[in-house]
């Protein structure tokens, strides 16, 4: 351990972590942020449950069922899934190239608050007006007629939020191609610091489109334009084509991650060497690829015509091709291997069938005419949870089982983690797949209520049980993690015994410079390479020297404020006898450009760790 | 890591070679700041001159923009240099799905 990690009051931890620039601690806010968004989605999801779980229910009224419903889309992709990604990415990435953090620490901060900033000021509107109520997709006829603020909340909010994942991605690129450690080639990468790439080159090219969106939306309701307003010559098609040309790109941007952390921890458990690691590259790369000429297949029922839907539904099913490439290769990783049911490979084993069954269920829908039966019913509902709960949820609960000691330094318990698993797996399928039925029979999405006598009763009670099983999954997650916690019980570099990646060389929690030397990256599965030649740890690439350190900043929240008080400005200030908007709206940018021109103009060189202390550090027997 | 140190300023590199280097370059620099003036000269009048439609000058100007990126990109930018493989790929990728989009968008949207 070193000095810097001594016993520190309450006041001046939260102060460390609202100045961090550190990656694993920003992974720690991305996890905890996301993990809160996510029970609050989820505590959504069960409202929606609820009340659909008898005919004419009136649990929550029509409004506040719409309301709930796009809240509940929005949070669990933009507020969950999205960060709980970005954490494992932030805590796991720079440590498997061999880097001392990302590319631009000071970034990366930003890139969080922007974030939390935005969620927070998405969230809020619960309690200042209505929260949104047109959906995740926020289609641009119904939207733009919405009265109230609820809208505007989601313009604003997903903007801001927006913006970080935008920083988020950029800095993930200019991290893997420029901070590789010596030997680390492109193709000796780990397969999810491959998959972080291919997510973050998409990022850098879906984000703008939805940010022209977002902009549009704000200025017609806010400012007075009339991009989607056909009665004033805009044409409302344009959002779904901006909202949609980012919207399956992030599809693949939540499922890319979930993929990478599968394949490390099909590896792991089963002791072999990923099955046809360059067709997993070419296979990520191509899905990246291909994810951009698809977007039209969640129009086929707007009227593009037949030869568009027809491109459109041929380019789609492609896409199975690289995805079926992937889902081999996992089964022949595990063909032959030494396989240990861990609680992360439990997660790993089952997501197979469910992703599977999604990616059927998505190619039923690629077809455009089976999608005119399909369109808009409990079928399309069925299908993308099961990838995105399936695929994503999986991979986000088994890669915080398998990272909890890499970020905290504790193990969770495994018992509660299968408890976890089984709970969680259960209520799943119980919940969604009886959805593929609701569907064909005629059951439509987003509707609050349905009548009695129509068959969907008791498949819609067997969909609210599941709906629980799942919450008590989770709640049974939470209490491992306090229970850990509490205990305490530090574990060592390499604590599932077979890891084969940089990371694993290192303490648990690494030093916060990460590697006292950078490491010399012999090939594919670096760590493990060194293990089978009987070595302790990885061979330095570089003498022991000074480490050059970014300062922590307080600078990145205070740009992140100043958006999110220009936000208010923006969306109030249209009101009836409204004064104060415009001011607050330029207060706030001011603000925001203030804090970039103090950090511009004042010289931060960071400073160093003098290579006497490292040398200390190894004395008391501490490794890097 | 993998390929810092590509174009800094260091001291064991021959003086003589780097000097003659630079005075290329800024020949190099010279030329397309003037070509890219004339250019700019190029659209004002195509846009001042009666004789031509939109439909001529509007492309036109287009073309000359094109160009001015280019030059931009290469001369200023130095994309020529060794070592901007990865901001070329993500370059040639982006203006790939801008075109395929834009494609789309004028073919399906305003068809
Ligand atoms: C084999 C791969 C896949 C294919 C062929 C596919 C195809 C489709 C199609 C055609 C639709 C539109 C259905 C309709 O609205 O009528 C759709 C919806 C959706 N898909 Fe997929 N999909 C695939 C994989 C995925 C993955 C991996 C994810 C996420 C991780 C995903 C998430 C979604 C979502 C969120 C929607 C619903 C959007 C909405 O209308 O709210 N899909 N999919
Ligand atoms: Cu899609």
């Amino acid at each position: 351990m070193s000095t810097n990690a001594q016993k520190r009051g309450f006041g001046a931890t939260i102060w460390d972590y609202l100045t961090t620039v550190d990656h694993k601690k920003i992974a720690h806010l991305y996890l905890i942020a996301g993990g809160l968004f996510f029970l609050i989605g989820g505590l959504e999801a069960l409202f929606i449950r609820i009340q659909l779980l008898k005919p004419n229910n009136d649990f929550v009224s029509a409004g506040l069922f719409n309301e709930l419903l796009t809240m509940h889309g929005t949070t669990m992709i933009f507020l969950a899934a999205m960060p709980l990604v970005f954490a494992f990415m932030n805590a796991v990435m720079p440590l498997q190239i061999g880097a001392r953090d990302v590319a631009f620490p000071f970034l990366n901060s930003l890139g969080f608050w922007l974030f939390l900033f935005g969620g927070l000021f998405l969230n809020l509107s619960w309690f200042l007006d209505a929260a949104p109520n047109a959906g995740w997709t926020s289609y641009a006829s119904l939207s733009i007629a919405q009265t109230g603020h609820g809208i505007d909340f989601y313009a604003l909010g997903l903007q801001i939020a927006g913006l970080g994942t935008l920083i988020g991605g950029i800095n993930f690129l200019v991290t893997i191609i420029n901070m590789r450690a010596p030997g680390m080639t492109y193709m000796r990468m780990p397969m999810f610091t491959w998959t972080t790439f291919v997510v973050s080159a998409l990022i850098l090219f879906a984000f703008p489109p939805l940010t022209v969106g977002l902009f549009l939306m704000t200025f017609d309701r806010m400012f007075g334009a009339n991009f989607f307003d056909a009665a004033m010559g805009g044409n409302t098609i344009i959002w779904e084509h901006f909202f949609w040309i980012f919207g399956h790109p992030e599809v693949y941007i939540l499922i890319l991650p979930a993929f990478g952390i599968f394949s490390e921890i099909f590896a792991i458990f089963s002791r072999k060497r990923l099955f046809g690691y360059s067709s997993m590259v070419f296979a990520t790369v191509l899905i990246g690829f291909l994810g951009f000429m698809v977007w039209a297949h969640h129009m086929f029922t707007t009227g593009l015509g037949p030869i568009a839907n027809s491109i459109f539904a041929v380019a789609t099913m492609a896409i199975a091709v690289p995805t079926g490439i992937k889902i081999f290769n996992w089964l022949f990783t595990m063909w032959g291997g030494s396989i240990r049911f861990t609680t992360p490979m439990l997660w790993a084993v089952a997501f197979i069938p469910s992703f599977l069954m999604g990616g059927v269920t998505g190619v039923m829908l690629g077809s455009a005419a089976q999608d005119y039966q399909y369109h808009d019913t409990y079928f399309v509902v069925a299908h993308f949870h099961y990838v995105i709960v399936g695929g994503v949820v999986f991979a986000l609960f088994a890669g915080a089982h398998l990272y909890w000691p890499k970020m905290f330094g504790t193990m969770l318990n495994e018992v509660l983690g299968k408890i976890t698993f089984v709970l969680f797996f259960v209520g799943f399928h119980m919940t969604f797949f009886i959805q593929h039925f609701l569907g064909l029979w005629g059951m439509p999405r987003r509707v609050f209520t349905y009548l009695p006598g129509q068959g969907f009763e008791t498949s819609n009670v067997v969909s609210s049980i599941g709906a629980f099983l799942m919450a008590a999954g989770v709640i049974v997650l939470l209490i491992n993690v306090v229970i850990t916690s509490v205990k305490n019980e530090k574990v060592g570099n390499d604590p599932w015994g077979d890891g084969r990646t940089l990371e694993w060389a290192l303490s648990s929690p690494p030093p916060y410079y990460n590697f006292k030397q950078l490491p010399l990256v012999r090939g594919l599965d670096a760590y493990w390479i060194e293990k089978m030649e009987g070595k302790k740890g990885m061979t330095p690439a570089e003498p022991l020297g000074d480490i050059h350190m970014p300062n922590n900043s307080f600078i990145p929240f205070l740009i992140s404020l100043g958006l999110f008080i220009a936000a208010f400005g923006a969306m109030y200030h249209g009101d009836e006898g409204n004064t104060w908007g415009i001011p607050v709206l330029i207060f706030g940018l001011l603000f925001t450009l203030g804090s970039m021109f103090v950090r511009s103009i004042k010289d931060d060189h960071g400073y160093h760790i003098p290579k006497e202390e490292l040398i200390d550090d190894n004395d008391k027997g501490v490794k890097a | 890591m993998a390929n810092g140190q590509l174009n800094s300023g260091n001291p064991r590199v021959d003086i003589e070679y780097r000097r003659k280097k630079n005075a290329e370059e800024m020949k190099h620099q010279v030329i397309t700041f003037a070509l890219m003036i004339f250019l700019t000269l190029i659209a004002f009048v195509a846009v001042a001159y009666e004789g031509f439609t939109g439909w001529f000058i509007v492309p036109f100007i287009l073309l000359l923009a094109v160009v001015q990126v280019i030059f931009q990109l290469f001369y200023f930018m130095h994309m020529s240099h060794d070592g901007h493989e990865a901001p070329k790929l993500f370059m040639y990728t982006g203006v790939l799905i801008a075109f395929v989009t834009i494609l789309c968008y004028t073919t399906i949207i305003w068809w």
